[in-house]
């Protein structure tokens, strides 16, 4: 029990920690950096959830695709990102007395919240006990049958970030050669090549 | 010394206040803004999972998974608007974000 809790304030001090220096750090590629080490260390908290699956994906669709893509823009962008740290004090305290109200809110209620037990009703779907499934295996099985619509739906977000991305960012250049192949089969040996009759020994 | 739910709350809440705050004190930079909405993101999934483990119901981790869906979407279009932005204006400063005030 000792190795759980040493384990979980690992990782949580490690997730807020990182997460702080996300808004503070001075560079946006350590702010991208600090992103995939809070990112790694909120699957670590998943795994010590039981929610294995989910901590994967985390790390697999997180660090490997939205925060390369953070860091993709951030380098690709040549931003004088000093300039745009210059109103940083000047909206510090406001900042700091709303994040600090928030915060007091949310532990009152993290450390006084009672669940009533006349609205604790059995499961929806019951986690199966490890041994008997996987906790993928689980989330499949609910995911395909009960929740396919939902399933469906987020696929459709996904194809409509898809397609939005490349309509947004999309350039159409002018003056440039492109190979239209309809062009190049419309050719023919009339349009295309022009036979001249050279007089002999004068050139054109 | 056991970890219950309130530990897992405790971390998601310190969480989703820096996210709220790194969106105010970084009011210029639309990049951290989007990380800060990250980080916000991420803590409402570690609400999710913690209460789908306390309560033994998976159906929490599936909106965790949906959740993570269209966090995943919405950085996606919101990189692509900042690249066109940057494009256009040669700048990501929030403040030049009034094209549209007419």
């Amino acid at each position: 029990m000792t190795v759980t809790a040493a384990f979980f304030y690992l990782f949580a001090t490690i997730t807020i920690a990182s997460g702080f220096m996300v808004i503070a750090s001075r560079n946006p590629v350590q702010s991208v950096l600090f992103l995939i080490l809070a990112f790694v260390n909120a699957a670590g908290l998943f795994l010590m959830m039981g929610a294995e699956f989910l901590a994967m994906i985390l790390v697999i669709v997180y660090v490997g695709a939205v925060a390369v893509l953070f860091l993709f823009v951030v380098m690709m962008l040549d931003v004088d990102f000093a300039a745009l740290r210059q109103g940083f004090l000047q909206y510090l305290p406001f900042g700091a007395l709303i994040g600090i109200v928030l915060l007091i809110e949310l532990i009152f209620v993290v450390s006084a919240y009672v669940i009533d037990p006349g609205l604790v009703r059995a499961p929806a779907v019951p986690i199966p006990a490890a041994d008997v499934m996987t906790n993928t295996e689980a989330l499949g099985q609910v995911l395909y049958t009960r929740y396919f619509y939902f399933f469906q739906a987020a696929g459709l977000i996904l194809l409509v970030a898809m397609i939005g991305a490349i309509v947004l960012t999309l350039r159409e250049r002018v003056g440039v050669r492109r190979q239209d192949i309809s062009k190049q089969n419309a050719r023919t040996q009339e349009t295309a090549v022009e036979v001249r009759k050279v007089p002999f020994r004068q050139g054109i | 010394m056991v970890i219950g739910l309130g530990h897992y709350l405790t971390v998601a809440a310190v969480l989703f206040t820096l996210g709220v705050f790194g969106i105010f004190i970084n009011r210029k930079n639309v990049i951290v803004i989007l990380m800060s909405i990250e980080l916000i993101l991420l803590s409402v999934n570690i609400n999710m999972v913690a209460f789908s483990t306390h309560l033994n119901d998976i159906v929490g981790q599936v909106f965790a998974l949906l959740i993570l869906t269209v966090a995943a979407a919405e950085a996606a279009i919101g990189l692509a608007i900042l690249v066109v932005f940057f494009r256009n204006r040669g700048s990501i400063a929030v403040e030049d974000v009034n094209m549209m005030k007419g």
